[in-house]
């Protein structure tokens, strides 16, 4: 699947659901498909800054197409967590540098996010773009 | 007293809905709602005498100007303070206290002098004083506080000695809700001629405070803490202070006379109130404690100590539920976690509940850190807050309980 349709899965799988307590149900859900992250990573080093709960995040690049771990202390998060990996994931550093991330908005979770739990997501959505840009230039 | 829904209907925003829930507003901490006075005192001014405050000749610079110097009046009556010249109007508690450790340092710190804070303080009471500190080269001690979140008092007379100039404490935790032994800490400090300072941002909206009698050296508070409009705040200090220290900002009111080789500061207190004020609301704040006194600053406390009794009651039925802060005097704040559950998972579904807390550390890291966890979910409460409130939550932690169970 393109990046766009993951997005638009998502963005369907969300519109069955109009109380926001079934949606949290459904991130709450999602996280526990996260792909989690190795304890050893669990460290300083991949610690993404900016978020109200912990969340750490660890690329693996194979030449080609970059995949992530994560974990994160909160379950919510977690399950944000797992939504952005399941879009930004097994794709190419040009891919992830290019993605325009329209289903945050589409889902609803920016504008119920305050701007600090947003600027979480947003640490996360940029820290993947900066592991992808670091592994293009090595590359280069 | 009056009516708990006449009181409800005195602050439009209770009545609003968020995600079509019944808002059930435990933020007060954070900041409180404010009454229709409050918001008519304000409308008032820009609607009818809106004009710069102490510069004009002009009819609406006059009428602006006596409103503020009469909201000055309420202030210092109010707090029962000497003399309306130890009332400054600054931004709030943070500008307060800031203003002071600058002035107050430059005045009296030199290198190897002693500032004692307690571990319940936030952080507004702590990062002013290690600036402070680290220009003039001086030290920071800290009173530990105990399990039940009480500072030490024993361990707070021994860090006291000849080195001390000053003792700046919290009147009540925000983070956990402890109110301090403000009369010992008080009285120890002045029998060795330390002047101490109350951040009464947790403090001054719960119940009677008289400074006559309390006699602490420095009270500063919040306007938006205690109903009033955000961005105004008081700074009182003794005026044998007050008239040693230098100003904190220089600019346009604040001068005597102004030449490029010397300026000469204006008396007090303009000396401290550089540049045009938030007028609009400090009248405001003046409207807010009006109606403060009109419910009865004991009615409140008594009113608050109700409800903290039943949510305590409450909340500590719920199993897994850990409360912290467990003293025998605390202001209707309570923090807790929830056992396996993040406090940020717990914060987000109660909003989406309808229910407002606060989650994290609070501005209160070292409390955090004396407790080793990372943050807790804190439900602040005040006088318009209701038992169904109470039960609303309950019930909201036991569903949160079942959703991440
Ligand atoms: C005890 C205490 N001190 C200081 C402050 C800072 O107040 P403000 O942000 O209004 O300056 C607060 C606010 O949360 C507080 O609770």
């Amino acid at each position: 699947m393109t990046i766009k349709e993951v997005q638009d899965n998502i963005i369907e799988e969300f519109s069955l659901f109009d109380d926001w307590m079934d949606k949290y149900n459904l991130l709450i859900d999602l996280g526990k498909d996260l792909p989690v992250i190795d304890p050893k990573y669990k460290v300083k080093d991949f610690l993404i800054e900016g978020c109200q709960s912990k969340v750490w995040l660890h690329p693996v690049y194979d030449g080609k197409l970059i995949s992530f771990t994560a974990d994160s202390d909160a379950i919510i998060t977690r399950g944000i967590v797992a939504l952005l990996i399941k879009v930004m994931t097994n794709r190419s550093p040009d891919e992830i540098i290019a993605t325009d991330l329209y289903f945050i908005d589409k889902i609803g979770l920016r504008q119920n996010l305050s701007p600090t739990r947003s600027n979480g997501l947003l640490s996360m959505v940029r820290q993947m773009k900066l592991y992808a840009m670091a592994f293009n230039a090595k590359n280069k | 007293m009056k009516e708990i829904d006449e009181i409800r209907a005195d602050f439009p925003i209770l009545s609003r809905k968020v995600y079509g829930k019944p808002l059930v507003y435990f933020d007060n901490g954070a900041t409180t709602q404010k009454p229709n006075c409050v918001l008519d005192a304000v409308d008032e001014v820009y609607k009818s005498y809106n004009g710069n405050i102490h510069r004009g000749v002009h009819f609406l610079s006059d009428m602006s100007s006596e409103a503020y110097e009469n909201a000055r009046e309420k202030v210092r009556s109010f707090i029962n303070a000497d003399k309306r010249e130890e009332v400054v109007f600054t931004s709030g508690t943070t500008g307060s206290i800031n203003g002071i450790a600058f002035s107050f340092g430059e005045r009296y710190i030199k290198a190897g002098d002693e500032i004692i804070l307690s571990r319940l303080e936030h952080h507004a009471n702590i990062v002013p004083w290690q600036m402070m500190c680290e220009r003039r080269g001086a030290v920071l001690l800290v009173i530990p506080i105990n399990d039940n979140g009480e500072v030490m008092l024993d361990e707070y007379y021994k860090l006291l000695s000849s080195r001390t100039r000053l003792v700046s404490v919290t009147q009540a935790s925000n983070a956990l809700g402890t109110v301090l032994p403000l009369k010992e800490i008080i009285t120890a400090a002045h029998s060795i001629n330390v002047p101490v300072l109350i951040d009464g941002a947790q403090g001054i909206q719960h119940g009677i405070v008289d400074l006559k009698e309390m006699d602490c050296d420095f009270y500063v508070f919040s306007g938006h803490k205690i109903y009033g409009p955000a961005g105004i705040g008081v700074l009182y200090g003794k005026e044998k202070w007050l008239s040693e220290m230098p100003p904190f900002q220089g600019g346009g009111d604040m001068v005597d006379k102004v030449t490029f080789e010397k300026t000469t500061y204006n008396e007090l207190p303009f000396k401290f109130e550089a540049g045009t004020m938030n007028y609009p609301a400090a009248i405001g704040l003046a409207s807010a404690l009006d109606y403060v006194s009109s419910i009865g600053r004991e009615n409140i406390a008594t009113r608050e100590k109700e409800l903290l009794i039943y949510a305590t009651g409450r909340l500590s039925t719920i199993k897994g539920l850990i409360i912290y802060g467990n003293s025998e005097k605390k202001i209707s704040t309570i923090s807790f976690h929830i056992k396996d559950i993040h406090q940020y998972d717990t914060g987000m579904i109660l909003d989406k509940m309808g229910i407002a807390v606060r989650t994290g550390t609070h501005c209160a890291q070292p409390v955090m850190d004396r407790f080793g966890i990372d943050g807790t979910v804190r439900a602040s409460l005040c006088f318009y807050n209701t038992k169904d409130e109470i039960d609303t939550l309950a019930d909201g932690i036991e569903k949160v309980k079942s959703m991440f169970a």
